[in-house]
């Protein structure tokens, strides 16, 4: 198993905000981590990139990374692209996608792998060289995925990818998101309040409420469970 | 007419001292938001390193490097034995520290070397420059120096991976660190740059007014003046700000009647009154916003 939590727990000073999170994930696949505003998903993304006070334990591949500060385990090929997108606003476009390259060695590589971001974001190499914060909300997005592609990780935390898109862009992005998964064999951990998109991309979801997983199934079986339709799927 | 020549070319080669420790002030509050009040005690300590290498028969431009080079670890050893510690720790606590480390070293240099004033040599020497009246050639030197040393620190931020880690680090740490960077280290590095800056800054002043504990006290009221002018958050506008303080600086003792030698450094600080009044970014900076 490539991703593994067993009792996982988080703390803002004295706030716990998850009580034994424990699910996996392993390499190649998709799953997903829905819930309400407050319910966690975003403390889980960041419990695991050590942004946050953690208990229990994390394991990738095999051992454990509790307690490691993030620079490492991001080093472990761990990509996650924030809430808010962390924007390098001040830097350039293409500044911001040499710095997702940045603990790589492989400097001919770097440059062909810009070029395959601009291939999927045609928007971004237009832009490559303008200030990144003048950039939109969508295209800001954009570079944040783009920014982790470029650690060609082997794990991608997504966190709410979707927020304040437009629907198309929305559609977009989630089928570039599917065609990497594909490719690369990246394996994508997503947070998402758009329950609809983000079932149809995983495989398997889990459903978070107040800091503790309640249920947690294929995403077919999710999707088809009467309280998660009314609560998260609007139908 | 050649007196405001004379003058505009004097503040120009005292505007390259303020422009360097401008900037390695600039390059400290980047990484950690606090102005370092010991930079020019840090400079003051490489001059007599610098000193004491000439003193033992080591070449100047021999000594000259390896103070830059000492001077750099020297700024990362304080940072990570001094500073790092205090990283969450209140705006007091770091002001504390900074004068700590700025009696530290003031008293360490008398301590050491005592506290006559002592000659220091200068590479150029003192003659006119090219039978200019205008500049002589040690004036010419600071600026020269200045201007490459400046030159050297814009390509290594615009043209490397660890210039732009820097930037990154210094513009968003926890960005930088998801991408990552080892913010620490970067912050590090930035005291080494600025301790190594500030060290030629005291190495090039030296020869002008002399070596003694107190010799940077002056040069780091302009050098704030000048950082404050252009900006404490663009370094290319800091290094202009040194610029101009030297020119103001000179130009008023002169032309100003009672302001003359002794009521000279009063006009650095009615440069950062009238610049935190009129305009508080700088010239060239941006005011930073934050949500709160």
């Amino acid at each position: 198993m490539m991703l593994e939590t067993a009792g996982l727990e988080a703390f803002y000073g004295e706030q716990q905000a998850l009580f034994g999170v424990g699910f996996d994930l392993d390499a190649g696949h998709v799953r997903t981590l829905l819930g309400a505003n407050g319910a966690g998903k975003t403390t889980v993304l960041r419990a695991l990139c050590g942004m946050v006070r953690t208990g229990g334990d994390i394991r990738f591949d095999g051992k454990s990374i509790s307690g490691w500060a993030t620079e490492d385990i991001v080093r472990l090929g761990v990509a996650h692209v924030p809430e808010g997108r962390g924007t390098f606003v001040r830097l350039t476009v293409e500044e911001n996608l040499q710095l997702g390259a940045m603990t790589r060695r492989d400097h001919a590589a770097i440059a062909t792998d810009i070029e395959q971001i601009y291939h999927h974001f045609p928007r971004l190499k237009e832009r490559r060289t303008q200030q990144a914060g003048l950039l939109s909300g969508g295209e800001q997005q954009m570079l944040a995925v783009g920014r982790g592609l470029m650690l060609r990780p082997r794990l991608m935390l997504l966190d709410e990818p979707s927020f304040g898109l437009a629907p198309l862009v929305v559609e977009e992005l989630f089928g570039i998101l599917r065609e990497v998964n594909r490719d690369t064999g990246v394996a994508m951990l997503i947070v998402e309040q758009n329950a609809a998109l983000a079932l149809e991309l995983a495989e398997h979801a889990y459903l978070l409420e107040t800091g503790r997983i309640v249920m947690d199934g294929p995403s077919e079986a999710i999707a088809a469970d009467e309280t998660v339709r009314r609560a998260y799927l609007g139908y | 007419m050649q007196l405001l020549l004379q003058q505009v070319m004097a503040g120009l080669a005292n505007g390259a001292i303020y422009a360097l420790v401008a900037l390695a002030v600039v390059m400290i509050y980047q990484a950690i938001d606090h102005l370092n009040f010991a930079q020019g005690e840090m400079a003051t300590f490489s001059a007599y390193v610098a000193w004491q290498l000439i003193a033992w028969g080591t070449p100047y431009w021999l000594a000259f490097v390896a103070v830059v080079i000492l001077s750099f670890i020297g700024g990362v050893a304080i940072e990570r034995i001094l500073f790092k510690p205090l990283h969450n720790a209140s705006i007091l606590a770091n002001l504390v520290a900074f004068i700590a480390l700025f009696s530290i070293l003031n008293s360490g240099d008398g301590y050491l070397w005592d506290y006559t004033i002592k000659s220091f040599p200068s590479p150029f020497g003192t003659k006119p420059l090219l039978g200019s009246v205008l500049i002589d050639a040690h004036e010419a030197g600071m600026i020269g120096v200045t201007a490459v040393m400046v030159g050297l620190i814009y390509l290594f931020f615009r043209g490397t991976r660890l210039g732009l880690a820097m930037r990154a680090a210094a513009a968003n740490p926890e960005s930088a660190r998801l991408v990552g960077i080892r913010v620490g280290w970067m912050t590090a590095l930035g005291w080494g740059i600025a301790a190594a800056i500030g060290g030629v800054a005291g190495m090039l002043i030296a020869p002008v007014v002399f070596l003694d504990p107190n010799m940077m006290f002056g040069v780091l009221l302009y050098g704030f003046a000048g950082a404050v002018l252009g900006g404490l958050t663009s370094p290319g506008g800091a290094v202009l700000g040194g610029f101009a303080v030297g020119i103001i600086e000179n130009l008023a003792g002169t032309f100003i009647p009672y302001f003359g030698r002794d009521l000279k450094l009063t006009i650095a600080l009615l440069v950062i009154v009238a610049v935190l009044m009129v305009r508080p970014a700088g010239i060239f900076g941006r005011s930073v916003v934050s949500r709160v």
